[in-house]
């Protein structure tokens, strides 16, 4: 398959079968914000450091800024708009954010959620430790993490009753 | 980033008759760098060959005694290989601990080497447990391989498929990381072969090297009081926004000993 220079990918996106025009160049996060205009996947720093950009590729974490739309042809992505359930309750992991205080501005929380739902469904048990390894690539400008982290693990717990 | 073509080959060979006929064509394995590096136009290829469906680079298995990864393997995967837990402990702790989850999602073990970015972690391991690099056209020693500043003897065109890593009684990894982007501000792989260690450093100079010192040093006495004997020069050692030549030289001498105690 070629590419050249742009074209309709299909996918399907939290759930539903998607299409849209897209440049070989065109970054999976802005394909997500501008063309389907799903704007709760954020853009922190372009260059693969912040992890605002999180969303889950074929159920995989990755930094959507540096993936290609064209990359995600053909394959299902899930971003934090297809979490919470059809009557708006939320997915376990929202949930404990917001018990626990895990944000502040909110900037980083659809990424930090996307990555913690990803650690949370890993087979080995969940320790504060774990978890702060787990969100290196996320960043976070005001919590100083701590919530976040007991969010993360107050979220795990939820998830696996 | 600028315009491209991109293309997602089958097989092996659609991807290398793709990279030939191509203007100024470049492979796509993980993209962790050659997009970014793309997007500060650094990079701009007039081709994208993107490598994700061939399945020839894909698995992990074990090959004449030695371990073969294939080059699409990512960080998480070799990461989470019981095979490589068994055989090469070292190695799985080397590829949990590259960038972060997301990275290690995507990122490759082809793309990484074919980087040859002087702080990356997976040269110093090639070094140290005498890897070959399988190309679609020959094996090339990994000593042979790393030959400069983001440089490899890689030929225009040749594609990284595999890496063969053999299998030492022991094998260890200790690095000291940059803490924002976790690349090596200096990585140590110490490795005792039947034949002798082999101790690589990367981080810390133009690229990934054998150290001889701490080889002759471990080669007398397998200890972390003889690693910590070995004088380590700066000669030669990048000096940074991040740590002079003088602190990496410090980190080789602490990093070896660390990962001598973990053997």
């Amino acid at each position: 398959m070629a590419t050249d220079p742009s074209a309709s990918i299909a996918l399907r996106v939290n759930g539903n079968d998607v299409e849209g025009h897209a440049e070989a160049r065109t970054l999976l996060v802005d394909f997500l914000r501008d063309t389907l205009r799903l704007t709760g996947t954020h853009i922190g720093c372009d260059t693969s450091q912040c992890g605002a950009c999180v969303v889950h590729l074929d159920g995989v974490a990755v930094k959507s800024c540096t993936v290609l739309a064209v990359q995600a042809a053909g394959r299902e992505v899930r971003t934090i708009e297809g979490l919470a359930d059809a009557d708006g309750s939320l997915h376990p992991m929202q949930e404990a954010f917001r018990q626990h205080h895990g944000l502040q501005c909110g900037f980083c929380t659809p990424g930090m959620v996307m990555t913690a739902i990803e650690l949370a469904q890993s087979a080995e048990p969940l320790t504060p430790e774990r978890v702060r390894e787990g969100l290196e690539g996320n960043i976070c400008r005001c919590t100083g993490y701590h919530n976040i982290v007991q969010a993360v693990l107050a979220g795990a717990a939820a998830m696996r009753q | 980033m600028y315009q491209f073509t991109y293309h997602q080959p089958a097989d092996l060979d659609e991807a290398v008759q793709l990279a030939a006929s191509a203007a100024d064509g470049s492979y796509l394995a993980g993209g962790m760098t050659l997009l970014p590096t793309m997007k500060f136009r650094l990079a701009s290829p007039s081709d994208l060959i993107d490598l994700g469906a061939v399945a020839a680079l894909r698995g992990i298995a074990d090959e004449g005694g030695r371990l073969r990864i294939g080059a699409s393997a990512t960080h998480a995967e070799v990461a989470a290989s019981a095979l490589v837990a068994e055989r090469l402990p070292a190695l799985a702790g080397l590829a949990g601990r590259i960038g972060d989850p997301a990275v290690r999602n995507r990122g490759t073990i082809g793309g990484s080497i074919a980087n040859a970015d002087p702080a990356a972690d997976y040269p110093a391991a090639l070094l140290a447990l005498d890897a070959e690099v399988v190309t679609n056209r020959r094996t090339i020693a990994a000593a042979d391989f790393f030959t400069g500043f983001f440089s490899t003897a890689l030929e225009p065109g040749e594609l990284v498929t595999a890496v063969r890593f053999a299998v030492p009684a022991q094998a260890a990894y200790r690095k000291a990381p940059n803490p924002a982007s976790r690349f090596a501000l200096v990585g140590v792989f110490v490795a005792r072969h039947a034949d002798g260690a082999r101790v690589a450093v990367t981080g810390a100079g133009q690229f990934a090297a054998r150290h001889p010192a701490f080889e002759a040093a471990l080669d007398a006495s397998f200890t972390p009081a003889a690693a910590a004997g070995v004088t380590v020069d700066e000669a030669g050692l990048m000096t940074d926004l991040h740590a002079s030549a003088a602190y990496r030289a410090h980190l080789i001498g602490v990093m070896a000993k660390r990962a001598v105690a973990a053997c």
